[in-house]
């Protein structure tokens, strides 16, 4: 059986704007907004041609899911999006706590 | 064919009217939406939710489902005699269909008239799995099988659910929560549309010494109050093999020793710490001899681990 390699959606891997309208399936109209409502962030915003940190794809399929599966306007997904990123830093803060208590916060 | 509740899926009378069915939608889709829900399936509840949506929203569907009449949840059946000439657009053979599939396919009364049967290109769906898999597994790198259902399409246009098995290689330097991409291994894109991607979730077994954040490790380390003391040289384990560590005397419980470089890998090279958590074990004392030593320490010791309890006391 063929064994398939997986990349990483990593900090160190880009993609540019184009890229990650076509995986997130966000269209580039929608892609910008996130970037104007502050959601999303290319890594140099003054170059001609943007492109974002690869883990920023999972917020961007996040963002379009909403989107779709909520009828939410660009408003509503920045506000929805922003609540979910402040939840996954917290998550990560927490889990981060955990593994510092001895026995692992088990009691 | 295998019935399914649509009107049971959304909680919903069969006499609903749009309003309520959107109204049960969201209501539901907030609970299982899998961005925001924490609850166990939410992926799958979601799906179903969305496709007794898309069939119960769109009039002409819900109709075409009504006349299939009411039957239980899973089990076979037949539509009525002439039900797909009038909704579906033309005969075929239901028998190993899926009916959210079939549908999906009802665009407009001809079946794949507009989508799926066109010229525009569809990209494939995207999937989300979580692997499950050892530190051990994350430390060296590791393959994991993964089986998906995904829909493949027939001459006709219609979906046909197949499981596909493949095995996927996760390199060294995953950790808990990180993401994977394997490109195109989602389902198939039509007309010339890209396949869909399948992405990896990345959760780590709990294990049994070692606690995990980011690449970083975290593991008790139990010493006997002289060793704490008087200081001492201990083996302890990494995931990388055992490495002795120096206790320096008047050690006290919580402090943080750090190991560099024994944590787990990172992607790009590099690795993380091992963190090494004193605790001071309490001996269960059952020798004579034992006790009669602890007592003399006891007498002998001038030590009060509760002088600052005094010293606000008596402010």
């Amino acid at each position: 059986m063929k064994i398939e390699q997986a990349m990483w959606l990593h900090e160190r891997h880009e993609l540019a704007l184009e890229e990650l309208c076509e995986l997130s399936g966000l269209s580039e109209t929608e892609l910008r907004e996130l970037v104007d409502y502050g959601v999303l962030a290319p890594v140099d915003s003054d170059a001609r041609h943007w492109s974002f940190r690869a883990d920023r794809l999972v917020l961007a399929r996040s963002a379009r899911r909403l989107r779709r599966d909520f009828d939410l306007d660009p408003h509503g997904v920045a506000l929805v999006v922003t609540l979910l990123e402040r939840l996954r830093d917290l998550e990560d803060e927490l889990r981060d706590l955990r593994a510092r208590l001895p026995g692992g916060g088990a009691g | 064919m295998k019935y399914k509740d649509y009107y049971g899926v959304m909680g919903v009378d069969r006499k609903a009217s749009a309003e309520e069915i959107k109204n049960a939608y969201r209501k539901l889709a907030r609970k299982y939406h899998p961005d925001v829900s924490k609850e166990k399936d939410a992926e799958e509840k979601f799906k179903e939710l969305g496709e007794a949506y898309e069939t119960l929203k769109d009039p002409e569907k819900r109709a075409a489902y009504d006349q299939l009449g009411s039957h239980r949840p899973g089990q076979e059946f037949q539509p009525p005699p002439g039900w797909e000439r009038q909704f579906g657009g033309g005969s075929f053979s239901f028998d190993d269909l899926d009916l959210g599939d079939l549908f999906a396919g009802i665009t407009g009364g001809m079946h794949r008239a507009g989508r799926r049967g066109g010229k525009v290109p569809i990209p494939g769906e995207d999937y989300e799995v979580t692997a499950h898999i050892t530190l051990e597994d994350a430390y060296r790198g590791t393959e994991v099988d993964l089986e998906l259902t995904v829909p493949e399409y027939d001459e006709s246009g219609f979906a046909h659910r197949v499981r596909r098995a493949f095995k996927a290689r996760i390199p060294k330097g995953a950790t808990d929560g990180q993401r994977l991409r394997l490109a195109g291994k989602g389902g198939k894109g039509l007309n010339g549309g890209r396949d869909g991607d399948l992405y990896l979730n990345i959760a780590l077994h709990p294990h049994r010494l070692f606690r995990a954040s980011g690449h970083d490790l975290y593991l008790d380390l139990p010493l006997a109050p002289w060793e704490a003391v008087l200081g001492t040289s201990v083996q302890v384990p990494t995931p990388g093999g055992a490495v002795r560590l120096k206790i320096p005397p008047g050690t006290h419980a919580g402090r943080h020793l750090r190991i560099a470089g024994r944590g787990l890998p990172k992607p790009h090279g590099g690795e993380g710490d091992l963190f090494a958590i004193v605790q001071v074990a309490v001996p269960t004392v059952t020798s004579e001899r034992e006790r009669a030593l602890f007592k003399e320490l006891a007498e002998a010791s001038t030590f009060n681990p509760r002088g600052h309890f005094e010293q606000e006391a008596a402010k």
